[in-house]
């Protein structure tokens, strides 16, 4: 018997088993997307060739010769290619990361306020979503920018609604405490505050589970926080000297200033997300039925410890998956800043294609750079998203 | 309608890698041929170079140059097709084959003419870039323009330019740098930059289209040289030579007093060099490929370089750009053609 078996399913032909023919698919389908791809890559090679055009990516140690509006690490025209991209690369992570913290702030603020047994408040956060979803993005950019240079002042008759405090059509400008070496202790006891409360919060967390006892962790975070940097701040002689912008030429000198491009975009960008992350919160609010509310209510929770303790934790199953999609959407959309003049890497890797002819290396530049941005932020939310997975017990 | 810049030079990569290599050596007039059009990329929203009228037809004097260029191929000024580009695309576009000819007030460089893959022609006008600033800042000069914040669009010379020219003389500036050229002025002129920069033509076109155009100067400085020059593809010599001398055509035809209103009675002129000119004596057109009628047909229907340039910058125009180093080179400009002979 077993050797006829055996014989059987030796004359069983490749081809009529699913296993076999689905590994020949696979050969397939991969030897043609390898020979499209060489197709593709042989013949543009051949084509710049032919027409001269230079290739490789030597041009990133070229001097750039261009100067870039706002930049986080010093820049200037003498730097190269390489430097100048590395500052778009920082200016859009900048506005992508302030936006995605803004934004999901809001959006689940405006989520929640959506779900408000309060009409007025329930009716304004649906406008809200409404209004913002439906209109282009681009022309929200717009709209903020022309705001901005349309009805703020020239910078010689800028408002001035606080001390130092600057607004004008070339930004917001405000007073910042003069450099003092006791800023870098200041800033390490306030990371040593954050080290703290994380401890805290694991002490106060398993003293919870073995006696019942609560302690106010995040009041006591707080005032950690707070008083350790004042703490070095005073012990450092207490400098209160203020470097505050003064207008000199055409512009103010000094202080801080956040460019009308940069807070367009960001607004633009988070206002939008944000109509998008509300319906999502919504949604994921929604999810977790109304009996666990009333079950919480029963054993005399307060609402907000409703929503953090019961609500929130069930609806961020929901909520995250498609929350990473909106992540994403808002850094990819921050290369939109090209139409209103902040300089993130889209708009420094034109001018670099332009002054240099490689267009397909610049492309390719732009492409890896935001796979990488993407790819890095769904590795974290799917990180995130498995820790917020229900633990059934 | 995302990235609206990225995506089309996406677009245009697509078409550089998939075209079959149909644009090589000798095959850019065949190619225009067949199809029964030139296709000419232009600035789109530069006036007096560039731009459709309120009618919609295309004006401008790289428009009447790809229009000569039709002429001369096809006897037929209006056999072209016009693409409107913004700085940023154009080179891409003409890598690409996506044009048959750059008429977009490029500027003829070392690395554009080699490691881009272009061939410039002759000079169809001699530029320079300056400054432009509001009437009441009270600047008389450049350098007095330290600090300010400047407006400038990306991928041009003029970006380079500007940062070369801060560095050299130790200045601070802030660039304001937004890819389409309308967005670019509003922001100048709703006062978000202190100063916009680019060539003068360009300045001069822009303040003509301005809400207050009597409210801004443009500074005497010019900080560069700008010959603008009509581009093609490397590597086809017959294509460029019929692209060339279609501009040449424009600027002999001035010296020799043949306009578009003359150019019939010039057919009966005894002036061996205008009879050769025209076609009447053989051998020009033949040379080029071409009709031995190109060099009259693109006067006859375009005009010489005077009349284009009165036409669409010159002195009567809102423009009101004087002939300077676009003057003929027997007044005193730059402007010089070699013979047809």
């Amino acid at each position: 018997m077993a050797s006829r078996q055996h014989s059987s399913s030796n004359r069983t032909a490749f081809w009529q088993d699913p296993d076999k023919r689905a590994i020949v698919y696979q050969v397939i389908s991969l030897g043609i997307v390898l020979m499209v791809g060489y197709y593709l890559f042989s013949n543009t090679m051949a084509n710049l060739e032919r027409q001269n055009i230079a290739t490789g990516f030597k041009f990133l140690d070229n001097e750039s010769a261009f100067e870039i509006g706002e930049s986080m690490i010093s820049y200037s025209a003498a730097d190269t290619y390489g430097r100048a991209l590395l500052v778009g690369v920082l200016n859009t992570l900048k506005v992508s990361f302030i936006g995605i913290i803004i934004t999901v702030i809001l959006g689940t603020i405006i989520g929640i306020a959506r779900l408000s047994s309060n009409w007025l408040v329930s009716r304004l956060a649906a406008i809200y979503i409404e209004v913002l979803q439906d209109i282009p993005v681009l022309l929200q950019l717009f709209f903020w920018y022309a705001l901005f240079y349309q009805f703020f002042p020239s910078p010689r008759q800028a408002l001035k609604p606080l001390p130092g405090v600057f607004i004008s059509n070339r930004g917001l400008v405000f007073a910042v405490p003069a450099h003092h070496p006791v800023h870098f202790y200041m800033l390490l006891m306030a990371l040593a505050a954050v080290v703290g409360s994380y401890f805290l919060r694991r002490w106060a967390r398993k003293r919870q589970e073995e006696t019942g006892k609560y302690f106010p962790v995040w009041r006591v975070s707080l005032l950690l926080v707070i008083v350790l940097p004042l703490i070095a701040w005073i012990a450092g002689g207490a400098p209160t000297a203020m470097n505050i912008p003064v207008l000199r030429g055409f512009n103010f000198v000094g202080g801080l200033n956040i460019s009308p491009e940069f807070t367009a975009l960001l607004m633009g960008l988070v206002l939008y997300t944000a109509a998008f992350v509300a319906e999502i919160v919504r949604a994921g609010i929604q999810s977790v039925s109304h009996g666990q509310t009333e079950a919480a209510m029963a054993i005399g929770l307060t609402p907000g410890q409703i929503l953090n303790l019961v609500i929130l934790p069930q609806a961020l199953r929901v909520i995250i998956p498609p929350l990473t999609s909106q992540m994403l959407n808002l850094t990819k959309n921050s290369s939109l800043a090209v139409a209103i003049g902040f300089p993130d890497f889209v708009s420094v890797a034109n001018t670099t294609i332009n002054q240099t002819g490689q267009a397909i290396e610049g492309i390719a530049l732009i492409m890896a750079v935001y796979l990488i941005f993407s790819l890095t932020t769904s590795v974290f939310m799917n990180w995130y998203n498995k820790k917020s997975k229900l633990v059934e017990r | 309608m995302k990235k609206f810049c990225t995506s089309s030079i996406v677009v245009l990569i697509m078409l550089m890698i998939t075209l079959p290599s149909l644009l090589w050596a000798g095959e850019t007039l065949d190619s225009v041929l067949k199809k029964g059009f030139v296709t000419v990329g232009v600035n789109g929203s530069l006036f007096g170079f560039g731009q459709p009228d309120e009618k919609g037809v295309w004006r401008g004097l790289d428009v009447d140059t790809g229009r000569a260029v039709a002429a001369a191929v096809f006897g037929d000024a209006s056999k072209v097709k016009f693409i409107p580009l913004t700085a940023v695309q154009r080179f891409t576009a003409l890598q690409s084959g996506e044009i048959d000819l750059l008429c977009r007030n490029a500027t003829r460089t070392l690395s554009r003419d080699t490691a881009m893959g272009l061939n410039f022609v002759s000079v169809n006008y001699y530029d320079g870039q300056g400054f432009m600033v509001p009437k009441k800042l009270g600047i008389k000069s450049a350098k007095e323009l330290d600090g300010a914040t400047i407006c400038v669009l990306p991928g041009t010379t003029t970006e380079q330019n500007v940062a070369d020219f801060f560095r050299s003389h130790g200045m601070k500036w802030k660039p304001v740098v937004i890819e389409q050229t309308a967005q670019l002025s509003k922001a100048f002129f709703s006062g978000r930059c202190d100063c916009l920069t680019s060539d003068a033509s360009q300045l001069a076109g822009a303040r003509a289209v301005a809400p207050n155009p009597a409210d801004y100067v443009i500074l005497p400085d010019i900080i560069s040289k700008e010959p603008l020059a009509p581009a093609v593809r490397h590597g086809d010599d017959q294509w460029r030579d019929i692209v060339d001398y279609a501009v040449l055509a424009m600027i002999d035809a001035e010296e020799l007093g043949i306009t578009s209103k003359n150019v019939d009675e010039m057919l009966k002129s005894k002036n061996p060099k205008v009879q050769r000119f025209l076609g009447v004596t053989k051998g020009n057109g033949k040379a080029l490929g071409l009709d031995e009628k190109f060099a009259y047909n693109i006067i006859k229907q375009v005009g010489n370089y005077g009349e284009v340039f009165e036409r669409n910058v010159g002195v009567n125009t809102p423009l009101g750009l004087k002939r300077g180093l676009n003057a003929l080179w027997t007044k005193g400009g730059l402007m010089y053609s070699p013979p047809f002979k």
